[in-house]
């Protein structure tokens, strides 16, 4: 009985970890690869389209729809102590520093991550992969490599994007409904956010999200069992562990960048 | 060829004692096959015996446990992977399910190994599509998806993407599985004259014996990971052995049985009631 624990212990953390070779390795072979992507920028702007563009509608109505709630939240509690004017603060605040890199990066994990996931999976198990090694074509540079830079690009672009309309509902609902004036929304933000510690912060962080979201995505598509059971799995294990990875990163980089001050 | 008096046969692959394993079950257990140059060799087996797997230890995908595959004088698992890769441009491969790219029509799913490894301009890759869609007879179906072809269809123009690149060889996994009698038909002259007019070297993996007698020139039988009989298909049909007697005919019962091992049957009908099963 406890041999039998201890034993399934044991295998169970040795295949996480050849898992977690297999997944650098992966990521080494994809990032050597991305190289000869460049002299192919239609490959990019390919997966450009369908990881970025197509991720559009839902980010920017989930962030009109934050914006506005904080601009709502933001206005009860600022009031009560008379500082409504702040409010563009506290919405831009939250948005660039935290909610616009997270709950975009949440978005596109289950938007772009696990439709990556899939594709690749069923690219393999209807033998599209093995095929293409058949001709000559490594699949990592051809197929992987410009997804994963795609994603990486995309990432940052899409929660700048979810930031701004954010804003701009936050503006919408404070202002335009609130009464709170138009002008102290504009200026007390545009006064106190910081660009190397709010924007690029943030930004760094988008960055950071998309390089790992991607590399999970692609990885559980390229290492899932090729039947339809074991792609549905990748497919629930990439936006699973996305959310994972984002939220504790989240929290290891918020202490980092604004632990001191 | 004559070396110290022993005649050899051209062979562009040989298979030397190989032996394969996956987990604990052995697939080969040191085979040994040739495949002549300019040729149809045909390895035949029931569905289950690794077949495919061979296929894969011959392009490099998989790696032996003892044993090595050469290929056009290179030994295959001892190659470094740009030599390998240039190994491959020179064979073709059709895969059971047509591995076409689904997200290209039939026409871009033909350019795409000449687009890859050639800097021919558009045009000539425009040639070259026609010409090989028109060997398979497929020129008028250039611009579906491959979601929209029968599956004779997809391998004809999986066939016409192998063979693309003007390869030595084609190696077959399965051309005649699931086809009606026409499309049948269809790949059996088209597998024969490709191999003729190309001067291509063929290995064909199948278990349907009718078809593949009718066109290959040398057949390997393969059961539980040995040879079990070769020969050429006149050879075969009259082997002496009651296995390949079943094999050939599609006989229910032989030395291959009909039943799962189980224990006895009115044992275990009579153990009904009882708590075991």
């Amino acid at each position: 009985m406890v041999i039998e624990f201890i034993r399934y212990l044991g295998s169970r953390t040795r295949s996480s970890f050849t898992k977690l070779g297999r997944g650098t390795f992966f990521l080494l072979q994809t990032l050597s690869g991305s190289l000869s992507v460049l002299p192919r920028p239609r490959l990019l702007l390919n997966q450009m389209y369908s990881v970025g563009v197509l991720s559009f509608l839902i980010i920017t109505i989930s962030g009109l729809f934050v914006g506005m709630v904080l601009g709502l939240q933001g206005y009860y509690i600022l009031s009560d102590f008379g500082a409504e004017e702040t409010l563009g603060v506290m919405v831009a605040a939250s948005l660039v520093r935290e909610l616009g890199p997270v709950v975009s990066a949440l978005l596109f994990a289950g938007r772009a991550g696990s439709a990556l996931t899939a594709e690749i999976g069923l690219m393999k198990a209807t033998e599209q992969l093995s095929g293409m090694e058949m001709m000559a074509v490594d699949p990592i540079r051809r197929i992987i490599s410009p997804r994963f830079l795609a994603g990486f690009l995309s990432m940052p672009l899409l929660a700048a994007l979810f930031s701004t309309i954010g804003i701009l509902g936050g503006q919408m609902v404070g202002s335009g409904l609130l009464g709170v004036d138009d002008g102290a929304y504009w200026s007390q933000m545009q006064a106190n956010l910081d660009f190397q510690d709010d924007i690029v912060n943030g930004v760094i962080k988008s960055v950071v999200f998309g390089f790992v979201t991607s590399w999970i995505a692609l990885f559980e598509g390229y290492d899932s069992i090729p039947t339809s059971e074991g792609v549905s799995r990748a497919t629930t294990r990439t936006v699973v562990n996305s959310a994972f990875s984002i939220l504790g990163l989240d929290f290891i980089l918020t202490a980092l960048m604004f632990g001191d001050d | 060829m004559n070396i110290n008096g022993v005649a050899l046969q051209d062979n562009l692959v040989s298979v030397n004692h190989l032996s394969f394993s996956r987990g604990d079950k052995k697939i080969f257990d040191d085979i040994s096959l040739n495949f002549e140059r300019g040729k149809i060799t045909a390895i035949m087996g029931p569905s289950g015996t690794g077949k495919t797997t061979l296929l894969k230890l011959i392009a490099g995908q998989l790696y032996p446990d003892q044993g090595s595959v050469i290929v056009d004088g290179k030994n295959v698992h001892r190659l470094r992977r740009a030599e390998l890769y240039n190994l491959r441009k020179r064979i073709g491969m059709l895969f059971q399910s047509g591995a076409l790219l689904t997200d290209m029509t039939v026409y871009d799913n033909v350019a795409f190994p000449l687009r890859e490894h050639t800097q021919l301009p558009e045009s000539m890759i425009r040639s070259l599509v026609l010409m090989k869609l028109q060997a398979v007879g497929l020129r008028g179906a250039r611009q579906l998806m491959p979601n929209e072809l029968s599956g004779g269809m997809a391998r004809r123009i999986a066939l016409a993407r192998a063979i693309a690149l003007d390869p030595m060889m084609i190696m077959y996994d399965e051309p005649f599985t699931g086809q009606d009698p026409i499309s049948m038909g269809v790949l059996v002259h088209l597998i024969k004259s490709l191999n003729n007019t190309l001067n291509l070297t063929s290995i064909i993996v199948s278990h349907d014996v009718h078809e593949t007698s009718a066109i290959a020139d040398y057949i390997y039988l393969i059961s539980d990971g040995r040879v079990v009989d070769q020969g050429t298909p006149e050879q075969i049909k009259n082997s002496s052995s009651p296995w390949v007697a079943q094999f050939i005919n599609g006989a229910a019962d032989g030395p291959v049985h009909f039943h799962y091992p189980a224990r006895d049957y009115v044992d275990d009908l009579l153990s009904a009631g009882k708590r075991y099963h």
